[in-house]
């Protein structure tokens, strides 16, 4: 699904670098040492380095990383709320960096919106006002723009609070009108930064649902920032890690989970119950010398979660088959070191 | 600022403390090699000049000064361009001056007469604010005519008018431009120092050479002084704003405009209007000084006094400035919360403008009766409690005198002993070099290379007047000003901050202290403490306590509860709460606190030079009254901005450095 | 948002409506006399003495020829910046000032001396009565030294601390005391009012002062002070202002009047011109002020009805 199509964001060779004469940075030896050896000589710091990736029309791309990893750099540059220092940027092929100040804010008014970390809400308007902000320098009149306003603010859960003013609200609440302001104006692509760390658990499982619902049924593109991984698992296709600016690595949560690609990834996923993700391809072995091979057959894609009860309940080991080939073998030991984490 | 403050957990502390024992470490070094190198070499370069002598640049100051009188007449260009500015100041001033205050034309009365403003007045004050300062403008309004100053209050409040609508004007899209460019803001920040620094006595003669005698002038000298905050004030509102809503609108499309407008004019709204209210207490602060250049209202009435030495007068037309004062600063001061207000509370707009639309009537229907009967027009009588209240503070000083005089010798000794004269024996008698390598040292302490940088330059550009002597008797007397002052804030700035009720007494009385003008309590000071540095310490104590009481008993009133409560938890007592709790938390505002005490001191400097400090004050003050002088007085106005200028960045460096520790 | 919009348009009809009325609706109160001699404009400088002048002038002025007296509160120099601006026609009484008569008079020719008032100044070094009647030697300055330990306080270190006063005049006596060899510091008392408070509350408490003050002045009707003799003034002998060694020179104080004044026909300008009275006379008149608190022009009434003759005199008839 994700190669057939041309992607809906391309992002190239991307840095950021912030402090003064950011472009002498990149391709200078500087730009290799560490984060505080390079603030320390030169007071720069590269936020985002040498990042690239591509975005499938439809897909939720999630970005996750330590505190300080450049996330919410990455997705400022994206939407060139912060220019880029250098790199290419394209949104459904057109060159943002290149755009002017007026296709960027069209671009910002109807085809992407944001929401942010610290929710970024406008104190002196009401919730209502907040929400239909985009709409209202988009030119809608008062009675459209609020009876769209209030469709969203009942879509996020906050039907009576509409009068309110955002610090009457708490924290949670503040973040769901974010969410409802970033979906007014029915953007194609949504970038989200961090949008639930400050719900409880029963609303962030219920905002998690909505965004999966806005995915699958009205096909939104999104760039997703969490520092929960079980959260980047259930939400996201793919998933990158960032970490000190630079992309290490990009997969599905499977193939981050199975094929750590050092040891920074691995502690990422360590505590994550790996047998949610990880498919029977990722456990098949080569069956030993004299290994009984007339166990059931069970197809590569099925989690080891759900294959458990099989794999557990038989003697023989389980084949994994794939279009008639022999995979490999697992065995009910291959499944316990799996689930305590010895095994990858 | 956080609860480790109480419960320090060592991983977090220790680099913080080890950084400010190494601070307190490389002080004392410096204090030491200072006072090392001042005692062995002193009396060596220490720059000392006549009173009467002249540098060479101070000559040339006079000869620039000399060129501007000469040539204001004859160059066309100039004429022109001043002209135009000075006319429609002047037509601004008196359209004021003829709507309340000035008889127009062959009407005895204004065209507003007093009960018309009294009541037009109040009901602005209920509009922008609510019906107890309606009543308090009122009754301010009122005792003004009863005070016998109705019109003298009138002209004084059109002036101040003036001034601070042009300062307005200017200021406040100027302070935008500070607030959304950062480069602009910097560019500008020098000027604002300058301009509030600058004693106005070194600007008065110029200004009247070039915009000449009346109301224009007078506006002005005003302007330049109530300008600065309305443009500093307005920036910071903007840079309040937080940037992650400007952010969010930028996101959603907005041009720079509209973010302007609908997400950070709106929330800047309130702090600009405590700008306003600045701006109108700076501009009152003027008052007598712009009245040794005509300008009309109760500051002439004060000069006048004081030629006699009336006391009496004098603090009844002091009086009438604070009343003024205290009428405008607690209703722009309520329409600032009134705008927060406004924002969370739905006021019922309905009953509200009914109300509105009656007071509207009501004002309409009073200002007719003030241009139909006679005593709606003018106040009747000569003010009925003015000459008793003239009449009761003469008696007060004269039995204050009376009964201290013996104990204040003792009093001007101990402080004069004590302390000024041996700090400013050090530091006159230093040689020059080291003491302003002192200084560049404590400002690479406390603000690294960049500071450094600035106190030298500072250093050099006060060599450079030709009044390094003087200028260190002027430090001398501010240091010992400085200190009294902060140790004055701490003590009731803890008190206050800690009682609600102290706090309700005590502002009355630091707000009276802050616009009081100075001429009016120097002489009572004089006459107990003698023409001394002393008497010119205290007077600029009594200008700048409260400033500094006013911020410490803020940064006490703002610790955060969960400080507090964390003490309270812990069992400390009231003395421990106070010195273990509240003054570390507050460690911010003790050093804002300090800074803005050295600030209100050097603006005093002047004042001091009229009862007897001598230093830059004295040559300013002669450099205005004579003409030979000129060049002097404004080679010292320099010195006293270059001072002002290193002393407030090193101070806020502190500040900033206490910040950081802080957040720690 | 709106509705605070409307309300704000509502408000701003509503006082353009005041506004207008008020303008539109006739005015019923009195009107002043309308005046003959036109406007006369007088600098107010700020002493008694020179008050006591502009009370009685103002007066005249007002009640003989019905002129409108304009009174400007300014320095001195500010004063004369006013001539050829036409923003002030008379300075009532002048002391000295050569450099401004230079400029103003000489060479720029906006004004015009219009000669004494009568007034004679007299500045010098003066004493607190009461040690005059204990040490009796001390009006000689050679006694000076002898007595200089006395006058020691917190500013003057172990010399004598001797007041200056009012920075508006030019001083020598830091020369003098230097070229005197008198063992005394000049301390800057830095205004009018700071030295007349020294002064008073030395004689009130019985301390020692000693400093700089002139006369014709209110204040020596309270206390007397007593002129101490300094070598007598020659001419030239304070022409370098290092090494004088002398007293200061008599002061006739002058009227100064802008040339554009004097050239109007005002009625006025001849009453100025002619003006000219006693110490006595402007001491009377300042004590009214200073110590009586009266209003100028009750002060000036009181002393014009006394002298019909004089004022006739300056009337001119
Ligand atoms: N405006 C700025 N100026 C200078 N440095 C900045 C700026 N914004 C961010 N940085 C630096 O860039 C780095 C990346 O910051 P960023 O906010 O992108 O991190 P993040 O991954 O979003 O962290 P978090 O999970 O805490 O939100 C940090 O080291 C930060 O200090
Ligand atoms: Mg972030």
């Amino acid at each position: 699904m994700l190669d057939s199509q041309a992607p809906m964001i391309s992002v190239r060779n991307m840095w950021k670098v912030f402090g003064a004469n950011p472009e002498q940075i990149i391709g200078n030896p500087d730009a290799d040492l560490t984060r505080q050896e390079l603030r320390a000589k030169t007071g720069n710091t590269i936020a985002v380095r040498d990042v690239s990736f591509d975005v499938a029309p439809g897909e939720v791309f999630v970005v996750m990383g330590l505190s300080g990893s450049g996330k919410s750099t990455l997705v400022r540059c994206m939407t060139r709320l912060i220019e880029p220092t250098r790199g290419e940027l394209r949104f459904e092929g057109e060159d943002i960096l290149q755009v002017d100040e007026k296709r960027l804010r069209e671009l910002r008014k109807t085809r992407f919106s944001m929401v942010f970390q610290h929710f970024g809400l406008l104190p002196h308007r009401k919730v209502i006002d907040n929400v239909a902000y985009s709409l209202e320098i988009n030119g809608v009149g008062k009675s459209e723009r609020h009876s769209r306003a209030n469709e969203v603010i009942e879509l996020v859960g906050l039907q009576g609070y509409g009068q309110a003013y955002p610090e009457q609200l708490s924290g949670g609440m503040q973040q769901r009108v974010g969410l409802a302001r970033a979906l007014a104006v029915d953007p194609q692509v949504l970038f989200l930064d961090e949008p639930f760390s400050a719900l409880d658990p029963l609303i962030r499982r219920d905002m998690q649902a909505e965004v999966i619902r806005l995915h699958h049924q009205l096909g939104k593109t999104m760039v997703f920032i969490t520092h929960d991984l079980a959260e980047a698992v259930k939400l996201g296709d793919r998933i990158a890690i960032m970490r000190d600016g630079a992309v290490v690595q990009i997969g599905t949560p499977e193939e981050l989970v199975a094929k750590p690609a050092d040891d920074y990834v691995a502690n990422f996923v360590r505590d994550f119950p790996k047998s949610q993700v990880l498919t029977l391809r990722w456990i098949a072995r080569p069956p030993a010398i004299g290994e009984d091979m007339n166990g059931p057959i069970l197809p590569p894609t099925i989690t080891v979660n759900n294959a458990t009860r099989q794999i557990v309940e038989s003697n023989l080991p389980i084949r994994v088959m794939e279009n008639g080939n022999l995979l490999g073998v697992v065995t009910s030991q291959d499944v316990l070191n799996v689930i305590s984490g010895s095994e990858l | 600022m956080s609860t480790t403050l109480l419960s320090r957990p060592s991983n977090e502390s220790k680099p913080a403390e080890k950084k400010r024992s190494k601070l307190g470490f490389r002080l004392s070094i410096l204090t030491c090699v200072f006072l090392f190198f001042a005692i062995l070499l002193r009396g060596i370069a220490t720059l000392p000049l006549d009173t009467s002598s002249l540098t060479p640049f101070q000559n040339w100051l006079n000869s620039v000064s000399d060129w501007i009188g000469n040539n204001r007449t004859s160059n066309p260009i100039f004429t022109f361009f001043i002209n135009i500015i000075r006319d429609s100041i002047n037509s601004f001033v008196t359209g004021i001056q003829y709507v309340i205050s000035q008889p127009i034309g062959n009407n005895s009365a204004p065209l507003i007469g007093w009960f018309g403003i009294v009541v037009l007045l109040s009901f602005v004050a209920y509009a922008v604010a609510n019906i107890r300062i309606a009543i308090l403008v009122a009754s301010g309004l009122v005792a003004l005519g009863l005070l016998g100053f109705w019109q003298e209050s009138m002209d004084t409040l059109a002036l101040t008018l003036a001034a601070v609508v042009l300062a307005l004007i200017v200021g406040i899209p100027l302070g935008i431009c500070a607030g959304l460019f950062p480069r602009f803001e910097k560019l500008i920040t020098p000027l604002l120092d300058f301009a509030q620094v600058m004693p106005t006595f070194v600007y008065l003669t110029p200004v009247t050479l070039f915009f000449l005698i009346g109301p224009a002038s007078a506006t002005i000298v005003t302007l330049v002084y109530a300008l600065p905050p309305a443009l500093r004030i307005t920036a910071v509102a903007l840079h309040e704003v937080p940037w992650s809503s400007v952010e969010a609108a930028i996101s959603m499309g907005s041009t720079r405009m509209q973010a302007l407008r609908k997400v950070q004019l709106p929330q800047a709204k309130r702090t600009i209007v405590v700008g306003i209210n600045q701006t109108i207490m700076a501009a009152l602060s003027m008052v007598t000084i712009a009245a040794l250049i005509d300008a009309p209202g109760l500051g002439k009435v004060v000069i006048r006094a004081l030629e006699s030495l009336d006391i009496g007068s004098s603090f009844q037309a002091g009086l009438g400035i604070v009343i003024l004062a205290v009428v405008l600063d607690r209703t722009t001061t309520a329409a600032a919360s009134k705008v927060d207000a406004e924002m969370t509370l739905a006021i019922s707009h309905k009953r509200h403008r009914q109300i509105l639309i009656a007071g509207g009537v009501l004002s309409f229907v009073a200002i007719i009766f003030s241009r139909i009967f006679t005593w709606a027009g003018n106040f009747p009588g000569t003010g009925f409690i003015g000459s008793d209240i003239a009449k009761y503070t003469d008696n007060a000083t004269n039995w204050f005198q009376a009964h201290f005089v013996n104990y204040t010798d003792g009093i001007t000794n101990a402080v004069s002993y004590g302390l000024i004269n041996p700090l400013q024996s050090i530091l006159t008698n230093s040689p020059w070099f080291v003491t302003g390598i002192a200084f560049v040292g404590l400002g690479i302490i406390f603000g690294g290379k960049k500071l450094g940088i600035i106190s030298s330059v500072c250093v050099l550009g006060i060599v450079g007047t030709g009044l390094w002597s003087d200028t260190m008797a002027t430090l001398a007397s501010t240091l010992v000003a400085a200190i009294l002052t902060v140790a004055i804030g701490i003590i009731f700035g803890v008190w206050i901050g800690r009682s609600k009720r102290a706090d309700r007494i005590i502002r009355p009385i630091l707000d009276a202290g802050q616009v009081l003008p100075a001429f009016v309590y120097l002489v009572p000071f004089l006459g107990l403490f003698g023409a001394t540095r002393f008497t010119a310490i205290l007077a600029a104590i009594v200008y700048a306590a409260p400033a500094s009481i006013k911020l410490m008993a803020d940064g006490i009133a703002g610790v955060p509860a969960t400080i507090t409560e964390a003490g309270i938890a812990a069992g400390s007592s009231k003395w421990q709460m106070i010195i273990k709790v509240q003054l570390p938390s507050a460690r911010r505002a003790l050093a804002l606190s300090t800074n803005q005490g050295i600030i209100y001191v050097l603006a005093m400097v002047v004042v001091g030079g009229l009862v007897g400090a001598g230093g830059l004050g004295y040559l300013v003050v002669a450099g205005f009254a004579q003409i030979s002088l000129t060049g002097k007085g404004l080679a010292a106005g320099l010195a006293i901005v270059l001072l002002g200028i290193m002393l407030d960045r090193i101070t806020q460096a502190i500040a900033a450095r206490s910040t950081l520790q802080g957040n720690k | 948002m709106e509705l605070k919009t409307r309300r704000f348009r509502r408000g701003t009809a509503l006082l353009l409506a005041v506004s207008a009325m008020t303008f539109a609706f006739p005015a019923a109160l009195p009107a002043q006399a309308a005046a003959k001699c036109g406007t006369v404009n007088l600098a107010d400088n700020a002493w008694v003495g020179y008050e006591a002048d502009l009370a009685v002038v103002s007066y005249v002025l007002k009640n003989s020829l019905g002129c409108k007296v304009v009174v400007k509160n300014l320095s001195e120099e500010v004063s004369w910046q006013g001539f050829p601006t036409g923003q002030v026609d008379a300075i009532l009484e002048n002391w000295g000032h050569a450099d401004l008569a230079t400029k103003y008079i000489t060479q720029q020719k906006a004004a015009v001396d219009l000669g004494s008032t009568g007034n004679n100044g007299i500045i010098g070094w003066y004493v607190v009565p009461w040690m005059v009647a204990k040490y009796p030697d001390i009006t000689n300055w050679k006694n000076l030294n002898k007595y200089a330990s006395l006058f020691k306080t917190s500013e003057s270190g172990s010399q004598g601390a001797f007041l200056d006063g009012d920075p508006s005049y030019v001083t020598n006596d830091a020369a003098i005391v230097k070229n005197l060899k008198l063992n005394y510091k000049v301390i800057f008392t830095g205004s009018e009012a700071a030295l007349i408070t020294s002064y008073r509350a030395a004689q009130a408490q019985k301390k020692p002062a000693i400093g700089y003050f002139y006369e014709p002045q209110w204040f020596l009707a309270e206390v007397p002070l007593v002129h101490i003799k300094l070598p007598a003034w020659t001419q030239g002998c304070d022409a370098d202002p290092k090494t004088v060694a002398c007293d200061y020179p008599p002061y006739p104080l002058n009227k100064v009047a802008s040339a554009k004044f004097m050239n109007s026909g005002s009625p006025a300008a001849t009453v100025i011109k002619n003006f000219k009275w006693t110490n006595a006379d402007q001491n009377s008149v300042a004590k009214s002020l200073a110590v009586g608190k009266m209003k100028d022009d009750a002060a000036a009434k009181i002393w014009v009805t006394a002298h019909p003759a004089i004022v006739k005199q300056w009337l001119g008839n």
